[in-house]
């Protein structure tokens, strides 16, 4: 960290939020919050952790998305939440004006290259989510930005169509073909990886899509930076349920934290095989 | 609101329970930790261990179901850089300690003992998982006291030692009888309850499910001996909770899985328990 940032500003909330809607995008519900005083600490790649009721101990946690004015709101979350089991099920539930407790953001962010350099951005499934608002800030910051967007299917496909505003060109991947090139993005990489001349790799998605994006960064001469979703079950480092392996700088291995440590990690540094097997159950 | 627990002068009963704190910073950046009671660490052993496999935690109704292994860097590690911090933060420190033998847990106590800063030593005498953790496994009442006597001779006399119980309703009364015999200052009950994973791994249960239970193993206690210190851990999730264990005659409480639901818990019922007072005054 830098001294010139204020280390109160990088320290996560927590808050009461209130919904201000739900809208169902393909597969997946974009969740729009207020959160007092989280839009402004967002930094691409870190997550919020909300809460269900009393009885469901565990948070559910989610990529920020957008940060945006709405309405009245000088600053709201945009989050993608997929629908998998009751608690997922309860918040895409939630009318306007619903109370939830919600906490961020959480993690490191993505490390932002000093330099205009070229990056490509591989997103898989709703862990697409984060890298929009990247691609934004990479383009600030004059870098050419290229985006691989993959899915198991045309509605498993987080906003294709934004996709194209945000980067210089886009690649879209589904399982079964229903859009874009037919396969996974282990099948593109090594072509957009080349088209690009990517100097750096941002990757967000299942462990399969990160490893791939890790492992054709490094046949590259690519930095990679990977976004590690485990799941959590406090999202705030206190209770050690989510460990990830990984090398240090200084060469030694050692296990840290999804949520506190990362989730995003040097692709380089990260144990891939290791993690797949701790990840069995 | 200031306690005395075993001849430790305490600011408020409320203290962090083992495990649910991680390594203090993270909850240090929802409230200073010194506005608690005291901080305790998760169980630290002699050497590092790497904890067990996923999943480590579950969500059961109103609990959640922990198998983390006793993950943690080892006791010199911890000596070097996260009890300097703790001490520096101005809360009281007690350290959860767990080892495999009687000998280890001398080594550990010893150890510690010369390390400025310890305020108390918790003996992990029931850690839901010991069997297949490595850890000394207290089965009868007699093996608690055991590694009690350990520790005991081998500290300071300054440094008091709680002995955390397991949440057995039928042979609290007896365990703690001969902890207090060993030297223990005092009683904490009770731990997370004996249970198993969905996969049938040996697990920890805890949170607001297993409150009651608590709370009756805390009266057997009180009820059997009059002058015992007693601290009440298990499901307290609010100032009301507090009440009822302050009620039924504990010293001082730990917060433990409210504060994986809600990282600011253990603060919230602090200023909840400080503006009743004030309320009164």
């Amino acid at each position: 960290m830098s001294q010139a940032v204020d280390p109160v500003a990088r320290t996560p909330l927590h808050v009461t939020g209130e919904v201000l809607g739900v809208k169902k995008v393909g597969a997946y519900h974009h969740l729009t919050l207020v959160a007092p005083g989280i839009p402004e600490r967002f930094r691409p790649g870190t997550f919020v952790a909300l809460s269900v009721g009393e009885s469901r101990l565990a948070r559910r946690c989610f990529w920020i998305h957008r940060v945006k004015p709405v309405g009245g709101y000088g600053a709201t979350l945009q989050l993608v939440v997929e629908a998998v089991g009751p608690g997922t099920r309860c918040l895409t539930g939630l009318a306007p004006g619903a109370r939830v407790e919600v906490t961020g953001p959480l993690g490191r962010p993505f490390a932002l290259p000093k330099e205009p350099v070229s990056c490509v951005l591989v997103g898989d499934g709703y862990a697409t989510a984060p890298l929009f608002p990247l691609a934004e800030r990479l383009r600030e910051r004059g870098c050419a930005v290229t985006l691989v967007v993959a899915g198991a299917d045309e509605a498993h496909l987080l906003s294709a169509l934004e996709a194209r505003r945000s980067a210089r060109s886009v690649t879209v991947v589904t399982a079964d073909g229903s859009v874009g090139r037919r396969g996974t993005v282990a099948d593109v990489l090594d072509e957009v990886l080349d088209r690009a001349a990517a100097e750096v790799v941002y990757a967000a998605g299942p462990l399969a899509t990160l490893h791939a994006a890790a492992a054709a960064a490094e046949t590259h001469g690519a930095w990679s930076q990977t976004a590690v979703e485990r799941p959590l079950s406090c999202a705030t480092g206190l209770c050690q349920g989510c460990p990830v392996p990984v090398v240090g700088e200084d060469g030694v291995s050692r296990l840290v934290r999804a949520c506190a440590d990362g989730p995003v990690f040097r692709g380089d540094r990260v144990r891939w095989a290791d993690l797949t097997v701790a990840g069995l159950a | 609101m200031s306690t005395d627990l075993g001849g430790l002068a305490l600011a408020n009963p409320v203290l962090v329970a083992s495990g649910c704190g991680g390594t203090g910073r993270e909850l240090a950046a929802y409230g200073a930790l010194s506005e608690l009671g005291g901080f305790v660490t998760r169980s630290i052993t002699l050497n590092p261990r790497a904890g067990g496999p996923l999943p480590r935690i579950v969500e059961t109704p109103s609990g959640l179901l922990h198998a983390v292994g006793l993950q943690n860097p080892g006791l010199e590690p911890f000596l070097a850089t996260e009890l300097p911090w703790l001490v520096q933060q101005g809360t009281r420190v007690v350290v959860s300690i767990a080892g495999g033998s009687l000998g280890e847990y001398a080594e550990i106590a010893r150890r510690l003992g010369r390390a400025p800063g310890v305020a108390a030593i918790e003996v992990n005498l029931s850690s839901p998982d010991a069997p297949t953790t490595g850890v000394f496994d207290v089965r009868e009442p007699f093996h608690a006291a055991s590694v009690v006597a350990a520790v005991h001779r081998d500290l300071p006399r300054g440094i008091p030692v709680l002995a955390k119980l397991r949440t057995d309703v039928v042979r609290v009364v007896e365990s703690a009888r001969t902890v207090l015999e060993a030297g223990a200052a005092a009683v904490v009950v009770g731990n997370a309850l004996p249970a198993a994973m969905p996969d049938g791994r040996q697990a920890g249960l805890s949170g607001p499910a297993v409150r009651p239970l608590a709370l009756r193993c805390v009266t057997e206690v009180r009820a059997a001996l009059p002058d015992a210190q007693i601290v009440g851990v298990g499901g307290i999730v609010t100032a009301d909770d507090v009440r009822t264990f302050l009620a039924a005659g504990v010293t001082a409480v730990q917060i433990g899985t409210a504060l994986l639901h809600d990282p600011t818990a253990a603060a919230r019922i602090v200023a909840d328990l400080q503006s009743d007072r004030e309320g009164a005054a």
